[in-house]
């Protein structure tokens, strides 16, 4: 029963930290309508700004951590933003997959200039927050798993409330359900899409600061991997869905960390996408998405 | 017809001079051979993910597992049944050959068949959806390799003889340009056409879209496990790492950066986009930076592919003014 628990925290963390990179995934795709391959490489820099920026601060204390934190979510809203407005804006409009190409683009030039400016072997993350184990009944619970899940749900909400309960929020809406009409409303796109960027990379940030946290070692190409399975966990809930990616990224975290425990965890990224083929199989449009017909 | 006007002349006339190519290749310096093989299969992996992405209009991001079945089925029939076959000598040129032409045979088949079980789920998909199933395929299938102790696990193959030679790599190069070319301008190939320009408009005329993008999968990742086959003997070494999502993004942006569906511009970035980075071997540092800022500009400037032009057009122009300057 503790073994079981102790995975089930270990998956909640993970999943955490899935949710918080896939929600980044989602919202692009929800108003732009296409994969952000680079988000994952926004993901490692916000790691790296928590990496330099611990090294500036007072180790073991919760400000200490708060401001690397925040840091990296500024850092990487500014990296977001700048990208779509130079790489991404003068394709809008054209086709699709000249948009992924350009993503993938980004993405590599990402991860090369990142293995040039920062090297490619991977360094240790310093301990920004106080690093203790608190035990419940036989049950181990790290300070850094327990701050990665309030973090991440702090800021799911903050996002829940941006979206939903501010002007910018609704205008996001508006822009997902039917860019031409809300231009024609007057909801100003430019300025919709760099929030909706803006937001996304910030949420990435603090993923990558968390995931050093609690894997303590970074390097340039440390993305690739999680990006893949929060997109994974994104069309999972239903892409475009904010509630489902966080649901999406929740069951890909569980079940990660399960097999993880178990013989076959060897098979653990395959059964990732496995799981992944199943549920498009039978529910194409993902867990909480809405399938639509296409009209002629 | 927009293409070459005769292909199977241009078939023939291609693996004769491949042959000769062969014939001659000690007298050639070896890494410029080596990048030679690399161009060519190369080429058959773009040409043939071309008749899945660029024609029949779907989105397949696992070229590389395709790929990394041929590798390991011919790998594990030229080690396994080699020996037995040919005895401890390696038996005649003639014998070895015929092994070899076997092994890439068995490797496109089992390719192939991944490739029908990718294809069959493709008829509810679509477009992002359809990509990220393929792309998972192609991981899976990667972690099954890994796994596999008969296969090597982590640490892949080793040990492979090295068959590959120009003759077979531009070969099979040049039977998978003709079929992808005569198979996309026979009257039953207008299908693929059709399911790429508009799947409701052609699934009102009759047209039977899912098959379509079946025998595209098929015939795609038949190639496909080909040019594993010969990468594999020609690397001599396969680990399942080597066929990553790296690589299929590889093939995709020579398929988009040659236009999609125009097999000349295809078979033009194929070659351009394996010469490049042994060019900028010189900068070693920065190789990869300029490879992706390049990736970015070219999108940025010529969103419809580097080569997307008509080449029949060009070739006849040039000919007009060739024509005109002699007079």
């Amino acid at each position: 029963m503790t073994e079981f628990l102790q995975q089930l925290l270990n998956g909640l963390s993970l999943g955490a930290i899935y949710a918080l990179i896939a929600l980044g995934y989602t919202m692009v795709y929800g108003v732009l309508r296409f994969i952000n391959f680079a988000h994952s490489d926004v993901f490692m820099v916000g790691a790296f700004i928590g990496y330099f920026a611990g090294q500036h601060l007072p180790h073991d204390s919760v400000l200490g951590g708060i401001v690397a934190l925040a840091a990296a979510m500024a850092g990487c809203a500014v990296l977001g933003i700048l990208i779509e407005r130079v790489v991404y804006r003068p394709l809008r409009g054209g086709p699709t997959l000249n948009v992924l190409i350009t993503a993938i683009g980004m993405s590599l030039f990402l991860e090369y200039t990142g293995q040039l400016v920062f090297g490619a072997t991977p360094r240790p993350f310093p301990s920004i927050i106080p690093a203790r184990m608190i035990s419940v009944h036989g049950l181990v619970i790290s300070m850094n798993q327990l701050i990665v899940i309030i973090v991440a749900v702090l800021l799911m909400v903050a996002l829940e409330l941006a979206v939903y309960r501010t002007k910018i929020g609704t205008a996001m809406r508006a822009v997902a359900l039917n860019p031409r009409a809300a231009q024609l409303v007057g909801i100003n796109i430019d300025v919709v899409i760099s929030f909706t960027f803006g937001l996304g990379s910030a949420l990435a940030g603090a993923g990558g600061v968390l995931y050093a946290l609690n894997y303590p070692s970074i390097d340039p190409l440390m993305g690739v991997v999680p990006g893949l399975k929060a997109f994974v966990a994104a069309v999972l809930g239903g892409v475009g869905n904010i509630p489902g990616a966080a649901l999406g990224a929740l069951i890909l975290g569980m079940t990660e960390t399960f097999i993880d425990g178990s013989r076959w965890s060897t098979y653990k990224d395959a059964i990732a996408f496995a799981i992944l083929i199943a549920i498009l199989l039978f529910r194409p449009a993902g867990l909480l998405g809405r399938y639509t017909t296409e009209k002629v | 017809m927009k293409t070459a006007p005769k292909p199977l002349l241009a078939l023939v006339a291609t693996v004769l001079l491949a042959f000769g190519v062969s014939q001659v290749s000690d007298r050639i310096d070896p890494y410029y051979l080596d990048v030679m093989i690399g161009v060519g299969i190369n080429v058959i992996l773009a040409v043939s993910l071309n008749l899945v992405n660029g024609y029949t209009g779907q989105f397949s991001l696992g070229h590389a597992g395709f790929m990394s079945v041929g590798a390991y089925l011919s790998a594990a029939v030229t080690l396994l049944l080699g020996p037995r076959l040919l005895g401890e000598e390696g038996g005649s040129a003639l014998q070895q050959g015929l092994l070899f032409l076997a092994a890439l045979a068995m490797g496109g088949c089992g390719a192939a068949l991944a490739g029908l079980a990718v294809g069959i789920p493709s008829f509810r998909l679509k477009g992002d959806y359809l990509a990220l199933v393929t792309l998972g395929f192609g991981e899976i299938i990667r972690v099954i390799f890994q796994n596999v102790e008969a296969l090597g696990g982590a640490l892949g193959l080793n040990g492979i003889p090295n068959y590959t030679n120009v003759f077979w790599v531009y070969g099979f190069a040049a039977l998978t340009v003709f079929t992808v070319v005569c198979l996309v301008r026979s009257t039953y190939g207008r299908g693929f056409l059709a399911t790429q320009d508009d799947e409701i408009a052609a699934e009102a005329v009759g047209i039977d879209t899912t098959r379509y993008k079946i025998v595209a999968f098929v015939v795609g990742a038949f190639f496909a496990g080909v040019a594993g086959g010969l990468y594999g003997h020609f690397k001599l070494t396969i680990t399942p790492t080597g066929f990553d999502f790296t690589k299929s993004i590889e093939i995709v942006v020579m398929v988009i950066l040659g236009g999609m569906g125009n097999t000349p511009g295809v078979i033009l970035a194929a070659i351009l986009l394996t010469v490049l980075p042994e060019m900028l071997r010189a900068v070693e540092q920065y190789r990869m930076v300029l490879y992706s800022l390049l990736l970015i500009v070219l999108m940025l400037v010529r969103p419809k592919g580097l080569f997307n032009f008509d080449f029949t057009a060009v070739a006849a122009r040039l000919r007009w003014k060739y024509l005109a300057a002699r007079k």
